[in-house]
């Protein structure tokens, strides 16, 4: 198995490379002026006033939750997957009882409104 | 040239390079979550550490967990704490990371740490030198849904109540919000 | 491969050995890769700007070089000379590694392809799920971009874009397990191998169909733009990025979406299969050379697709999407995934090698029953899930109407 990521980490290795050669390129290349008007925070022209600060919306935290569980669930699928033809028929029906749990979670995920964008 | 003849470059020894590269990422990594002056910063020492554990993980022939590692943790739990972060403290304040009460720590951390070594060190781990056969996925799904079904349905029960339990709490935040 | 590998090991070349042979025409193969990812955006960008020219009914760019082809070397060495302006009170280090980090995930995700036959860089028994890992990895740089550029816009564009990502990842893995459980591997050599009889896009089209959108959407391509939706939030997470780093931004957009045509051409189309021809037997330069130049067409066909998508439709709004994703993919994936699951068991030859276990019930039909299956399969589950949105929709228009209607009475404005 081994021998299986050997390409994926030769093709990681000069991948890693290509970032670093290229900022040390435009490095060499540009220009070097910098000017506190230059570097101010952009808003379309107006001055920031406050931190950068954005409101804590929860509703980001649950998208990303909710993803979490179903990304478990297809892990777990997987195998799953993959084993279908060797495995008993009534298996089937044990694997569909696991999609439909998890199916229920979202449905109250969605009837309780944790899916509404407001 | 300046190598000896019978140098083989097939001979480089590629596992423990990896090896130390990897634990370089992970204990490296660790040590950048405790000690990062900056909260967002710990959370990608954190991804380094997990992609440390994901070499592992393909040192031991385990391919399977070593993608499911970079799946699960960097891209699904690692974006749940970063979000975390992101929203609790102001941003970019580097805060300082002394801790006052080391007289105390320092010495419970080293009796710990000497506990685990000799813990682990004095146990005869089992190791054998078979290569593991080339269907592991297959096996685990066979396992699934074969010996291991009453916790495979377990797991799903878990995920569910973990999801609905998260979102009674969220809920209950945002409502407060939308109240106010 | 193993032709190449035999070829240099026959020149004896000093130190080079079986193995140090194979490690070199893997590193080759994988700079191979690494360089040409990236300079297929030169050709990515100048047709992209030629179709939607096209499509506007304008010429696009036709100054630089015959048929403007010079046109993304001109915009390189703009990029590359352009001052670099780091925000004030940016986070230095992690401002620098977002785009990095972006084109590194966008070029990995090649490893796992195979370009011709016996031409993979690696038969990694894992292939579908490392494609998986490795969005999610992009995923991270976008919020590392939108983070470290202190800029109020910037960070609202990334946990939009984050979100948009997040929630069309779920349907794409689960087509996934769909493939991987029709090829019964989750190898992309044998993802391959297993449309030989009969391609995936024709057993499994709204599989396909729902991939490819979920891919979109991924790399965050019209009309799923509002990652970079440039009239919105000004210019979403790479607002404060300019010269050579939005260069490498826009350098893992492209390659990300050429990344996914390939996806979709080798999971669904056949990779680099030819109907009614086996190139697989052919011999081996003729099948290597023919199957990625069949590769290559599917591919641009796909790129072309997605280019087609940007110029003709409009935008859509970020609650329309992420409902779409939650509430109308999510459950359809899962679904489908059952009643594919289903097919495939009773379709599946009965195996006495390994666990000995009895045949489905109707595997005497063989390989073309289980097609129109899995077609039939498809087909229902889509029509009984349109059935079901639009009985939903003609619900909530009803009781809209009745609302409006019932202006005397009290209206309960109940939750909708």
């Amino acid at each position: 198995m081994l021998k299986e990521f050997e390409f994926v980490g030769l093709l990681g290795a000069i991948t890693f490379t290509i970032p670093f050669v290229t900022l040390l390129l435009a490095w060499l290349l540009r220009p070097k002026k910098p000017n506190p008007a230059k570097q101010e925070t952009y808003e379309s022209g107006v001055q920031t006033i406050g931190d950068t600060w954005v409101r804590f919306k929860a509703q980001y935290y649950i998208y990303a939750l909710i993803f979490v569980v179903f990304d478990i669930e297809a892990v777990f699928l997987f195998p799953f997957a993959v084993a279908l033809n060797q495995l008993p028929l009534y298996a089937l029906v044990w694997a569909i009882v696991f999609i439909l749990l998890l199916f229920d979670g979202l449905l109250y995920a969605w009837r309780k409104g944790a899916l509404h964008w407001t | 040239m300046f190598m000896p003849s019978n140098f083989d470059p097939s001979q480089i020894p590629l596992v423990p390079i990896v090896f130390w590269i990897m634990t370089l990422f992970t204990v490296g990594g660790a040590i950048g979550v405790v000690s990062s002056k900056k909260l967002f910063h710990s959370g990608l020492y954190l991804v380094l550490s997990f992609f440390g554990v994901a070499g592992y993980y393909v040192l031991l022939s385990a391919g399977f967990m070593a993608v499911v590692q970079l799946m699960v943790y960097v891209g699904a739990i690692a974006i749940l704490i970063l979000f975390a972060v992101m929203f609790s403290r102001r941003p970019m304040a580097a805060e300082s990371q002394a801790n006052r009460q080391w007289w105390l720590g320092l010495p419970l951390m080293l009796v710990l740490f000497v506990v685990l070594v000799v813990t682990v060190g004095s146990v005869a781990w089992p190791v054998s030198g078979a290569e593991p056969t080339a269907d592991t996925v297959q096996q685990l799904g066979v396992a699934f849904l074969g010996s291991y079904l009453i916790p495979f349905e377990v797991v799903s029960v878990l995920l569910s109540v973990a999801l609905i339990g998260a979102i009674i709490l969220a809920r209950g935040k945002v409502e407060g919000e939308e109240t106010n | 491969m193993q032709g190449v590998i035999d070829f240099l090991v026959s020149l004896n070349i000093p130190y080079v050995n079986a193995s140090v042979a194979r490690y070199i025409v893997l590193q080759v193969l994988a700079a191979i890769v690494a360089v040409a990812a990236p300079a297929g955006l030169i050709i990515l960008t100048w047709l992209e700007r030629k179709i939607i020219a096209r499509i506007q009914d304008r010429l696009g760019p036709n100054r630089a070089g015959p048929f403007g082809l010079l046109q993304a070397i001109a915009d390189m060495v703009k990029m590359f000379t352009k001052e670099d302006i780091t925000p004030a009170k940016a986070d230095r280090l992690v401002y620098n590694i977002a785009p990095g980090l972006g084109m590194f995930a966008a070029i990995m995700a090649f490893a796992v392809i195979p370009f011709a036959p016996g031409f993979a860089g690696t038969q990694m028994n894992v292939g579908l799920l490392y494609i998986v890992a490795i969005g999610g990895l992009g995923t991270l740089a976008i919020l590392m971009a939108g983070w470290a550029s202190n800029n109020k816009y910037a960070l609202l564009g990334a946990f939009r874009a984050v979100a948009m990502l997040l929630t069309y990842e779920i349907p794409m893995v689960m087509t996934l397990v769909m493939v991987a459980v029709v090829a019964g591997s989750m190898s992309m050599v044998d993802v391959v191998e297993a449309q030989s009889g009969m391609w995936f896009v024709v057993s499994m089209p709204v599989a396909f169909l729902i991939f490819f959108l979920s891919g979109v959407a991924e790399v965050g391509r019209s009309p799923f733009d509002l990652v970079e939706a440039e009239s919105e939030i000004i210019a979403g997470f790479h607002t404060e990025y300019s010269g050579i780093k939005f260069g490498m931004i826009m350098i893992a957009e492209y390659v990300h979406m050429f990344a996914l045509s390939f996806f979709t051409a080798v999971l669904f189309l056949g990779g680099w299969q030819i109907p009614f021809i086996d190139v697989a037997a052919l011999p081996a330069p003729f099948a290597a050379i023919l199957g990625l130049i069949s590769l290559l067409v599917k591919v641009f066909f796909f790129v072309f697709v997605m280019m087609w998508l940007r110029g003709t439709l409009p935008r859509f709004r970020i609650d329309h999407l992420l409902d779409f994703g939650w509430k109308f993919l999510v459950p359809l994936t899962l679904v489908l995934l059952i009643g594919v699951a289903f097919v495939i068991r009773l379709f599946a030859p009965g195996s006495s090698v390994g666990i000995p276990v009895a045949a489905g019930p109707l595997s005497g039909l063989g390989m073309p029953g289980q097609v129109v299956a899995l077609l039939v399969t498809n087909l229902l589950v889509l029509g009984l899930a349109l059935v079901v949105v639009s009985s939903a929709a003609r619900r909530t228009r009803s009781k809209a109407l009745r609302a409006v209607s019932a202006v005397d009475s009290p209206v309960p404005t109940a939750g909708k």
